[in-house]
């Protein structure tokens, strides 16, 4: 292991590479070894990013950083990978959330149609290309790499709702690659650079036309990001989209839009951060107000869905919406709770995807056709049935993960969500008001307690009427790879709550990592080439 | 030269936004195509025009660099135009698999209600 250390960070880019190449080449009848595979690749990409994580915090690397230099290049020139705590626990929610929507995937999805194992290990390179690079083009490749194999997965399934929302999904999502490219070339040509570390350092010193340039380049590029992360008015596309894919793909999407989180929330830190020189805080205050219309939105959208996909959709807006209310609102001391509340909210949200898939199933055809007939015809109940029912253990097990998946999302004790939901009220309360007005934290305050409102309003009536309904006579039919995950995910959040305490000091060096732009630049471009001591 | 390339990059974009918002699929596809000109050719100029430049410098000498190309516009046009080639074309894909399932080239997968 301890030789593998300088190439290990490249491991979670190359291995998934190489296993969904692989699987090109083995026939779909042999799906189990197709799981298998992918399965494995999963669990190693897992544990390398524990490793990494572990890595980072016993201290061993300078700055408690990695850098790779891609083809021994020194860093402004070559391409450059940087594993720092951020991209670890990045790393780890992509490989957890991975495989346990690869496991329920199993029993159905991974068998209808061809090609999913490979499309689903690329999906997982592309995420982690860009959770690691430190160079922006490179970073277009990896996202280009993820939104490639993310259309081919949103077809998976091929009917015609998900081609409707697939055309739609591919057109925005190509446009926002081209305000992606142009953002690109603005900042390269006000630069000359498009290393991380290097532009950091270089937006201090511009003059005022490529300053100009670069804030240019730097809003049309946050379009491509804020698009992916859907900030009002560019998410119009997500309900759409979350609603049409099947259940696994879903799943993984609601990653997709805390990609463009991440990917904001390092950039925008590491550009406009108070070392940024006259650039300082650029865009901030579009990031806090696209966030609380976002919130708002969400909230509103919430209140208005009546099928679980929907209600899953906008809550994927309210958490998008929070964490970037939350990153321009500009104060440091926020981030370690913002951090804690994107990995709840995006394993509960990605659990919630899963069990509609199996609520879904509570409604079937027939049912939902008596339960119209005795709306319409007001025939009365069986009675027999109703007195003193079996609950069967199927129906009670997906009850009560709803009823955890409901708490996270809303925010109500005694799950994670409440941990999350509190912390960030705590550290809006303490944080000093010289960051931003005091309009906008009563704002963030409100709109977060009225989109939990609004939440546990939208999932209460969605929970009554799937589960305390007397129509459904047919047994449910629940394979135990599809139960497995959603309990994981679901016990994943009883243990956040029980370890608060450590993961919030690992959150709180997280975020003091992001703010130590200087150390950063040095780390980053002092980065010696191997070899370099033979040719001096 | 400068006139020439900003003109022909703004009809490209113009003429690739409004082709990508009309509702049949495929002159979504052809704005795509446009829109993906345009940008390739604005990643171009940001390596400054030059004619008769070469981009790259033989090692050991000492040369004036205003006398170089820049090279990695270049190098980030030749990706682009591959990446774009590809997602394009699985669009096309998509397109063709909805012309066939519903029947229609509209971007919504069904006409307009034309009977208003």
């Amino acid at each position: 292991m301890m030789y593998l250390n300088p190439h290990l960070m490249m491991l979670p880019i190359l291995l998934p590479l190489l296993a969904g190449a692989t699987m090109v080449f083995i026939n779909e009848r042999h799906h189990r070894l197709k799981f298998l595979i992918n399965l494995s690749s999963t669990a190693v990409m897992l544990l390398t990013a524990i490793q990494l994580l572990m890595q980072a915090q016993s201290g061993l690397w300078p700055a408690d950083m990695a850098v790779y230099l891609a083809a021994n290049w020194s860093a402004p020139f070559g391409i450059a990978l940087v594993a720092d705590r951020l991209a670890a626990v990045m790393l780890i929610l992509t490989a957890t959330l991975g495989a346990a929507t690869l496991v329920f995937s199993y029993s159905r999805w991974s068998k209808t149609g061809v090609h999913f194992h490979t499309l689903f290990q690329l999906l997982l390179m592309g995420i982690n290309g860009a959770i690691l690079t430190a160079d922006l083009f490179n970073l277009f490749v990896f996202f280009e790499v993820m939104l490639a194999a993310s259309y081919g997965l949103l077809l998976h399934g091929y009917n015609i709702s998900r081609i409707r929302a697939g055309m739609q999904y591919i057109v925005v999502n190509l446009v926002a690659s081209l305000f992606f490219l142009i953002g690109i070339a603005l900042i390269y040509a006000a630069t000359g650079t498009l290393n991380f570390a290097d532009l950091a350092l270089k937006i201090a010193t511009l003059d005022s036309t490529d300053r100009f340039i670069l804030q240019t380049g730097a809003a049309i590029l946050a379009v491509a990001f804020l698009t992916k992360s859907a900030m009002w008015p560019l998410g119009f596309w997500l309900p759409v989209t979350y609603s049409a894919a099947c259940a696994p793909v879903g799943a993984m999407l609601v990653l997709l839009t805390k990609i463009g989180v991440y990917v904001i929330l390092r950039l925008w830190w590491l550009l406009f951060s108070e070392y940024g020189g006259a650039s300082a805080g650029f865009g901030g205050s579009v990031l806090l107000c696209g966030g609380l219309l976002t919130l708002a939105f969400g909230a509103i959208g919430l209140l208005a869905s009546q099928e679980p996909r929907r209600i899953a959709s906008f809550s994927a807006v309210i958490s998008s919406g929070t964490l970037l209310a939350l990153i321009g609102y500009g104060d440091a001391s926020l981030l370690s709770s913002a951090l804690f509340y994107l990995i709840s909210s995006t394993l509960a949200v990605a659990a919630f995807i899963m069990l509609t898939e199996l609520t879904d199933r509570i409604y079937t055809p027939a049912a939902s056709v008596l339960a119209l007939s005795m709306e319409a015809f007001a025939v009365e109940e069986d009675t027999q049935e109703s007195a003193g029912v079996v609950i069967p253990a199927a129906m009670a097990f997906l009850g009560l993960a709803f009823a955890a998946c409901a708490l996270i999302m809303a925010g109500l004790p005694p799950l994670s969500g409440f941990v999350a939901k509190f912390s960030i009220l705590h550290s809006l309360l303490d944080s000093s008001a010289a960051h931003a007005p005091l309009w906008a934290r009563w704002l963030i305050l409100t709109l977060l307690l009225v989109a939990g409102l609004s939440a546990i309003i939208a999932l209460m009536r969605f929970g009554v009427r799937t589960f305390w309904t007397l129509y459904n006579s047919v047994p449910l039919r629940l394979h135990p790879t599809e139960a497995l995950p959603i309990l994981a995910i679901l016990l994943l959040g009883v243990c956040m709550v029980f370890t608060a305490s450590p993961l919030f000091n690992l959150l709180d060096r997280v975020s003091a990592d992001l703010q130590q732009t200087p150390a950063y630049i040095e780390r980053v471009l002092q980065q010696p080439i191997i070899g370099a001591e033979e040719v001096l | 030269m400068e006139l020439t390339i900003a003109l022909s990059i703004g009809v490209l974009f113009g003429s690739g936004i409004w082709l990508i918002l009309r509702p049949r699929s495929f002159q979504v596809i052809t704005g795509l195509l446009l829109l993906s000109y345009a940008v390739n050719l604005f990643i171009f100029i940001t390596g400054r025009l030059s004619v008769n430049k070469p981009p790259l410098i033989i090692q050991g000498e000492v040369v004036d660099p205003a006398l170089y190309a820049d090279p990695l516009p270049q190098a980030l046009v030749l990706t682009a135009i591959v990446i774009g080639f590809a997602t394009t074309a699985l669009y096309l894909v998509v397109l063709l698999g909805s012309r066939g399932l519903t029947g229609t080239d509209h971007v919504d997968g069904k006409e307009r209600d034309s009977e208003e």
